[in-house]
C-alpha cells in the first residue's frame, strides 16, 4: 500500500506529529429489481407502510425463500465492472439475532462463500482502492422511533437484495473516501445495478478507520456508523481522524481508541459511542438450508459482462481520443450514463462532436438546472437528440448565430417545438446580407474613433468590441463573423 | 351409534364419489359424526371447521351436478396437522406461542388438495412444533392412541395417526422431520409415508427442521398413500429444495417381490428387541421371502450416532426457524420488562413450551461461537457419513427393511422424566431423515401387552427418489397380510353425545 | 464461523452458560427453575458426546440431504398481501404499522 504523495496522513496541530488514517468502507447498496431478493414483492421505495408485504417477508410461518434472477444477474455485473473475480461456487448463510426490523430473526446473507472477492476502484486522483469483497444480502424493514410512544414497524422494505461490498483499508483521507464512493456511485449507476441514492436510502455506508504514526503497526480500528450522506460521511472521518490522534497524544490509557462502533451526529458534528452491551453479536452463521447453492459458470459470466455498458473511465478516454474533446469536457459528459447517451447520438447524428460537446456542456446542462424551465433530466428533455443536431447543424451552417441558438435552444425547453419551427416564429433568421449588416455597422462605427485608430494601427482585435453592439441592433440575427469582416472592411476602406 | 365402521379407504370414496354413489355432503357429515362420537377420548383433533368444509363439499357436490370434471380426491374428508397453513384457519403447531394464529396464505400441498376436491375437516393436535415422538408435549391436551387410551399414539403428528387410525378420516397429513409420521404409523397400525426429501413442497408447513421437514401422508392403505402422493407432490416454485420432478406416479404392478433384494441392516435388529417383538419381525420377513424377495444382511455402522446427529442439526436448524416468534406479527405477546428484548424473552418464555424451550437452547449452543466446529458441523459431517452408509448398502440391495420402533406404542408418562429417553425412540426413523431418503411405515404384526393387542409397524427404505418403487413393495406386503385390516376397538372410546 | 478453542468433549458448565444461551435465544429462564434446565441440558449434552469423538478426518459437511443447486425465479411480481391481511394478527399495532416498546436504534 503506498504511502507516497506530498502530505499523506494528518498532521496533529497540538503537537505537529504526523498520523496515519487507514481507511475502510463497507457499502450496501439496493439493486434496482423490480422485485424483492426472495419474494415477489415489488422493491419500491417510498410505498404506504406494510403495502409491499407476503408470507416471505413478513417471515409468515412456513413461508420460505425463492431466489430473484434478475439480483444475481445484476450482482454478477457488478462484479465484473469492478474487476473482481467472481467464485465458481457460493451459498447463502444465516445471520440470527433479534430486532424489529428483522423479522424471520434471521437475515440471509453470505458468510464465507460471498459471490465475489477482489477487484478495485480507481480514485479520480489516480489512486486504486482495493476491495476484499462483495456478497449479496436481504435489507431489513425500517423501525421508526421517532413517531408516538411505541417503535413503528414497516415491512416494505424487508427482503430488498443489497449487495455489501468492503473495501481493504486503503483509504488515508476524508477526501478518498468521498472519491471512493462518487466512483463506487459512478459505477453502479453505469452497469444500472443500483440508485446509489443515500436519501432514498439505497445506498449505506460505514466506516472503519484506525491512526497510526508512520512506519508503526496499525492500530484498534474504530466502526462509524449513521452516515447518511457522502459529506456526514467526510465529516465523519475527519472528526474521528482528530479524536483518536488527541486520544493516543494525550497519553491516558483510559482514552485510547477502542474496538467499538461509533454512531455519527451530525448536527453536533461529532461521533458517540453506543451504549455497551452486555454482550457482543454472535451471529451464530450456519448455511442457509432452505436455499441451494450458486454455481457460476464461465457462459454466465460472458452473458453479463456482454450485457455491460461501456464502463466512465472508457468512455472518457474514447471522447478524448476519437472526438478529440478535453479531459474535463469527457468528464462532464460521462458524469452521467444517459448524458453520456444523448452526446453520442447527438454525435452519430451531426458528426460534429466537438460542438456537440461545447452546446451540450454549456446550454444544455445550465438550462437543466434552471428551475424556471420544466426538464431537470435528461430522462425529462420536451425533445430528441435529433433535434440539437439539428440546431447544432443550423449553427454551424450559419443560418442562425451561435447567441441565436442559445434562444433556440431554451425555447426547445419551454415548447418542446423543433428548431427549424421555433427560428422561424421568433425571427431568428442570422442575416448575411450585407447591405443591412452595412447599415448596423456603420451605425456602430460611430463616434468610435479610438477603435478605428486602434485597428489600423495593427490591433485588429479591437474590432471586437464592436460586435456585441451590431449583435444587438440585429437582435442576435447577425452572423458575428460576417459582421467583423464587414466592421473591418469598413475601418479599412473609411478614413 | 357407531359411525364409527370401518369407513371405505380414500381410494373406494373418491371412486364412489365419482360413481354418484355418495355426496360429499354426507361423507363430510358422517365424518364429523364419528369425530363427535370418538374425539372426546381421542383428542385427535385441535381444530374443527365445520362450515368451512360443510361449505367446500357443497361446492363440490355442485360442480360435480354441473358436469365439472371431479378431482382425484373430490368428495374425501381429510384432515391438516395443526402445523399447515390454510388461509383463515388457525394453526397453532400444539403452542401457546401461536394460539389464535390464522395464517394469511395457505400452503402449496393445501392447495393442491383442495384442487383435487378433497375437504379438510379441521386441523389435527400435535406436539408442540413438531417436537416430540408422543403427543405429550402439546399445549393442547394429549391425544391417545385408539388401541389403548392410555398409550400415545405416537407423536410428532399425534392427532393425525389417531384420527386415521380410529376411522375419522382415511387419509390425513402429517409432517415426518425425525420420524413423526412413520413413528405414529406403526403405534397405529396404518401406513405412514416419508418421501424422498424434496419430492413434497414445504411451502406453508410451518419449519422445524428446514433440511428435514416433509410433509407425509397417514392411510389405511398403501393405495391411499400413492394417491395422496400424487395430488401434493411435484416441484412448487415457492420452495427451492423442491426436486424438479412433476407428481408422483404409482408403480401399478402388483404381482410380487420377485426379483427385490431386500437388506435388513443388523443394526436395526438390536438385542434389546423383546422376543414377542422379534417374532413378530421374523413373520414379516418370511412373509417377504414367500414374496419372492432376495434377504441379505447389510450393515449401517454409523446408525449409533444417528440420534446426537440428528439433535444437533434439527434443533440447530430449529433455534433460527423459532427466532421469528416473537411477538410482533403474529402470535401471543407478553410485554416483560417493557423493553424489545425484554418483551422477546418474556414472550417466549411464556409462549413456548419446556421440550420446545430445551431445543432451542441445545440449537443454540451448537451454531454459538467456539462450539460451531466442535457440535454442529461435526454433525453435519457425521450426516454425510449416515448417509454414505445408505449409499453403500443400496449398491448392494433395492431396499431396506426393518422394524420401525424398537417396540409398540409406550404408556402416556412413561417417557416424560427424561427428555433422552424420548429421544432415543427415533433411533430407526432418524436415520432416513438424515439422508433424505424415502421411508414408509406399514404394519406388519401385533403384539400383546398387558392384555392389549398393539400394533407394530415395519419400515420399508428406499434410496433417494425411490419413493415408487418403495410404495409398490408396500403395497404388495399389505396385499399379502391382514395387519392393516384389523380395526381397534371403538367401543370403550365412544361416548353419547349429550 | 468457528474457533475451536474449546475442547470438544467440553460441555457448559452449568448455569451461567445456560443462562447466556439463553440470553443469546431470548429465552427467559425462571431463577427457579435455571439449575434444572442447566442440569438436563448438561445430561443431554453429556449423552450426545460420542458424536464429538467419531473420527471425521476427510468428510464434508451434509447441510442438506440434495444436490440441487441454482433455483432461481424471474424478476417478475407476485401478488402481496392486503395491509390487512399483513397486520391482522400483529398484537400490537399503529395505524398501519407494527408496534413495538421503544428502542434506540440499532441492535440493542
Amino acid at each position: 500500500m503506498s504511502t507516497t504523495t506530498q502530505e499523506v496522513g494528518f498532521v496533529s496541530p497540538k503537537t505537529g506529529a504526523r498520523w496515519i488514517p487507514v481507511i475502510g468502507l463497507e457499502v450496501h447498496c439496493q439493486l434496482k429489481t423490480w422485485t424483492k431478493l426472495f419474494c415477489g414483492c415489488r422493491n419500491e421505495f417510498g410505498a404506504p407502510p406494510n403495502s409491499l408485504t407476503c408470507p416471505v417477508c413478513t417471515a409468515q410461518p412456513g413461508a420460505l425463500p425463492v431466489l430473484n434472477r434478475e439480483a444475481l444477474d445484476l450482482a454478477l455485473r457488478t462484479a465484473i465492472a469492478l474487476g473482481a473475480e467472481v467464485a465458481p461456487r457460493s451459498k447463502f448463510d444465516r445471520k440470527n439475532y433479534f430486532y424489529c426490523d428483522l423479522p424471520k430473526g434471521y437475515q440471509i446473507s453470505q458468510y464465507d462463500q460471498p459471490y465475489c472477492k477482489g477487484g478495485g476502484i480507481t480514485l479520480a486522483s489516480g489512486k486504486r482502492v482495493r476491495l476484499t469483497r462483495i456478497h449479496l444480502e436481504e435489507d431489513a424493514g425500517k423501525a421508526i422511533h421517532d413517531r408516538g410512544t411505541t417503535t413503528l414497524v414497516d415491512l416494505n422494505r424487508a427482503g430488498v437484495p443489497l449487495i455489501e461490498s468492503v473495501s481493504e483499508a486503503d483509504m488515508q483521507s476524508s477526501q478518498e473516501a468521498g472519491e471512493y464512493l462518487d466512483a463506487l456511485k459512478e459505477l453502479l449507476q453505469y452497469v444500472g445495478a443500483s440508485d446509489c441514492d443515500m436519501e432514498k436510502g439505497s445506498l449505506r455506508c460505514d466506516v472503519n478507520i484506525s491512526v497510526h504514526p508512520p512506519d508503526e503497526p496499525w492500530r484498534t480500528k474504530v466502526e462509524l456508523k449513521n452516515l447518511n450522506s457522502f459529506k456526514n460521511v467526510q465529516a465523519a472521518i475527519e472528526f474521528e481522524i482528530r479524536r483518536q490522534v488527541e486520544a493516543y497524544e494525550s497519553g491516558d490509557a483510559a482514552q485510547r481508541p477502542v474496538q467499538e462502533t461509533r454512531l455519527f451526529d451530525a448536527v453536533a458534528g461529532v461521533t458517540r459511542s453506543m451504549r455497551r452491551k452486555e454482550d457482543a453479536h454472535d451471529y451464530r452463521y450456519f448455511p442457509e438450508p432452505d436455499l441451494p447453492p450458486i454455481t457460476i459458470a464461465s457462459e454466465m459470466l460472458e452473458r453479463q459482462r456482454a450485457l455491460l455498458p461501456e464502463l466512465p473511465a472508457a468512455r472518457r478516454e474514447r471522447y478524448q481520443k476519437s472526438f478529440g474533446l478535453s479531459a474535463y469536457d469527457a468528464g462532464v459528459l460521462t458524469a452521467d450514463r444517459a448524458l453520456a447517451d444523448f452526446f453520442e447520438t447527438v454525435v452519430r447524428l451531426s458528426s460534429k462532436p466537438k460542438e456537440a460537446a461545447n452546446l451540450i456542456t454549456n446550454q444544455l446542462l445550465r438550462n437543466l438546472k434552471d428551475p424556471e424551465l420544466p426538464a431537470s433530466s435528461i430522462d425529462e428533455l420536451p425533445f430528441r437528440a435529433h433535434d440539437i443536431a439539428v440546431l447544432i447543424q443550423l449553427i454551424e451552417s450559419g443560418a442562425i448565430s451561435g447567441q441565436a441558438g442559445g434562444k433556440v435552444l431554451r425555447a426547445m425547453f419551454q415548447t418542446g417545438q423543433s428548431p427549424k419551427d421555433l427560428v422561424a416564429s421568433l425571427g431568428l433568421e442570422q442575416v448575411n446580407d450585407s447591405a443591412a449588416l452595412e447599415g448596423w455597422c456603420r451605425e456602430a462605427l460611430v463616434g468610435k474613433d479610438k477603435i478605428i485608430a486602434d485597428v489600423k494601427a495593427g490591433k485588429t482585435k479591437a474590432v471586437g468590441a464592436l460586435v456585441g453592439p451590431v449583435m444587438k441592433a440585429s437582435k442576435g440575427s447577425a452572423n458575428p463573423q460576417v459582421v467583423q469582416e464587414i466592421l473591418l472592411r469598413l475601418i479599412s476602406e473609411g478614413p | 351409534m357407531s359411525r364409527a365402521l370401518p369407513i371405505q379407504d380414500a381410494c373406494a370414496q373418491a371412486a364412489a364419489f365419482r360413481r354418484g354413489e355418495s355426496s360429499a355432503e354426507q361423507n363430510v357429515r358422517d365424518a364429523f359424526d364419528r369425530i363427535d362420537a370418538l374425539d372426546g377420548s381421542l383428542n385427535a383433533f385441535a381444530v374443527l371447521e365445520r362450515e368451512r368444509a360443510l361449505a367446500l363439499a357443497a361446492a363440490i357436490d355442485r360442480d360435480r351436478a354441473n358436469g365439472i370434471a371431479a378431482g382425484a380426491l373430490a368428495g374425501v374428508p381429510v384432515a391438516l396437522k395443526a402445523n399447515m397453513c390454510w388461509e383463515g384457519v388457525e394453526a397453532h403447531c400444539g403452542s401457546r406461542i401461536l394460539a389464535g394464529y390464522r395464517p394469511p396464505y395457505t400452503a402449496t400441498f393445501v392447495r393442491r388438495l383442495l384442487d383435487a376436491g378433497a375437504i379438510p375437516l379441521g386441523m389435527t393436535n400435535m406436539d408442540e412444533f413438531a417436537m416430540g415422538s408422543s403427543g405429550e408435549n402439546s399445549a393442547f391436551g394429549i391425544a391417545r392412541n385408539p388401541w389403548d387410551k392410555s398409550r400415545t399414539p405416537g407423536g410428532s403428528s399425534s392427532g393425525s395417526a389417531a384420527a386415521v387410525a380410529s376411522g375419522m378420516v382415511a387419509l390425513a397429513l402429517g409432517s415426518d422431520t425425525g420420524g413423526s409420521v412413520r413413528q405414529p404409523a406403526a403405534f397405529c397400525g396404518i401406513a405412514g409415508f416419508k418421501p424422498t426429501y424434496g419430492r413434497v413442497s414445504r411451502y406453508g408447513l410451518i419449519a422445524f427442521g428446514s433440511s428435514l421437514d416433509q410433509v407425509s401422508p397417514f392411510a389405511r392403505s398403501v393405495r391411499d398413500i400413492e394417491l395422496a402422493m400424487h395430488v401434493i407432490s411435484g416441484v412448487d416454485s415457492f420452495d427451492s429444495t423442491t426436486a424438479q420432478l412433476p407428481p408422483l406416479e404409482a408403480d401399478p404392478s402388483d404381482a410380487d417381490l420377485k426379483g427385490l433384494r431386500i437388506g435388513l441392516p443388523r443394526e436395526y435388529f438390536p438385542n434389546g428387541l423383546s422376543d414377542s417383538v422379534r417374532a413378530v419381525l421374523e413373520a414379516a420377513k418370511q412373509k417377504l421371502a414367500a414374496l419372492g424377495a432376495e434377504l441379505v444382511e447389510v450393515s449401517l455402522p454409523h446408525t449409533p450416532y444417528a440420534i446426537p446427529t440428528y439433535y444437533v442439526v434439527a434443533t440447530a436448524e430449529a433455534s433460527s426457524n423459532l427466532a421469528r416468534y416473537d411477538g410482533i406479527r403474529y402470535g401471543k405477546r407478553v410485554e416483560g420488562d417493557g423493553t424489545l428484548q425484554g418483551m422477546f424473552a418474556a414472550t417466549r418464555a411464556a409462549g413456548f413450551g419446556a421440550e420446545v424451550q430445551r431445543r432451542i437452547l441445545l440449537g443454540t449452543y451448537v451454531l454459538s461461537s467456539g462450539y460451531y466446529d466442535a457440535w454442529y458441523n461435526r454433525a453435519l459431517r457425521v450426516r454425510r457419513l449416515l448417509r454414505q452408509d445408505f449409499d453403500l448398502a443400496f449398491e448392494k440391495v433395492d431396499l431396506i427393511v426393518g422394524p420401525t420402533t424398537p417396540t409398540p406404542a409406550f404408556r402416556i408418562g412413561e417417557k416424560t422424566s427424561d427428555p433422552v429417553a424420548m429421544y432415543l425412540s427415533d433411533v430407526m426413523t432418524a436415520p432416513t431423515s438424515l439422508a433424505g431418503l424415502p421411508g414408509i411405515s406399514i404394519p406388519c404384526g401385533f403384539v400383546e401387552e398387558s392384555g392389549a393387542s398393539l400394533p407394530l409397524g415395519m419400515q420399508i427404505i428406499g434410496p433417494a427418489l425411490g419413493d415408487t418403487r418403495v410404495l409398490r413393495a408396500a403395497r404388495v406386503f399389505e396385499a399379502a397380510t391382514d395387519h392393516h385390516a384389523r380395526r381397534p376397538d371403538l367401543k370403550p372410546l365412544e361416548h353419547a353425545r349429550a | 464461523m468457528s474457533d475451536s478453542k474449546i475442547t470438544p468433549a467440553a460441555a457448559p458448565s452449568g448455569e451461567a452458560d445456560v443462562l447466556h444461551i439463553a440470553r443469546l435465544a431470548r429465552l427467559a429462564i425462571d431463577p427457579a427453575h435455571s439449575r434444572q434446565v442447566a442440569a438436563q441440558f448438561a445430561r443431554i449434552l453429556e449423552e450426545f458426546k460420542t458424536l464429538t469423538t467419531l473420527d471425521v478426518e476427510g468428510v464434508e459437511p451434509m447441510t442438506r440431504p440434495t444436490d440441487s443447486t441454482d433455483v432461481l425465479r424471474d424478476d417478475r411480481e407476485r401478488p402481496s398481501l392486503t395491509v390487512e391481511d399483513a397486520l391482522a394478527n400483529a398484537p400490537a399495532r399503529v395505524e398501519n404499522f407494527f408496534s413495538v416498546p421503544k428502542t434506540i436504534g440499532g441492535e440493542a
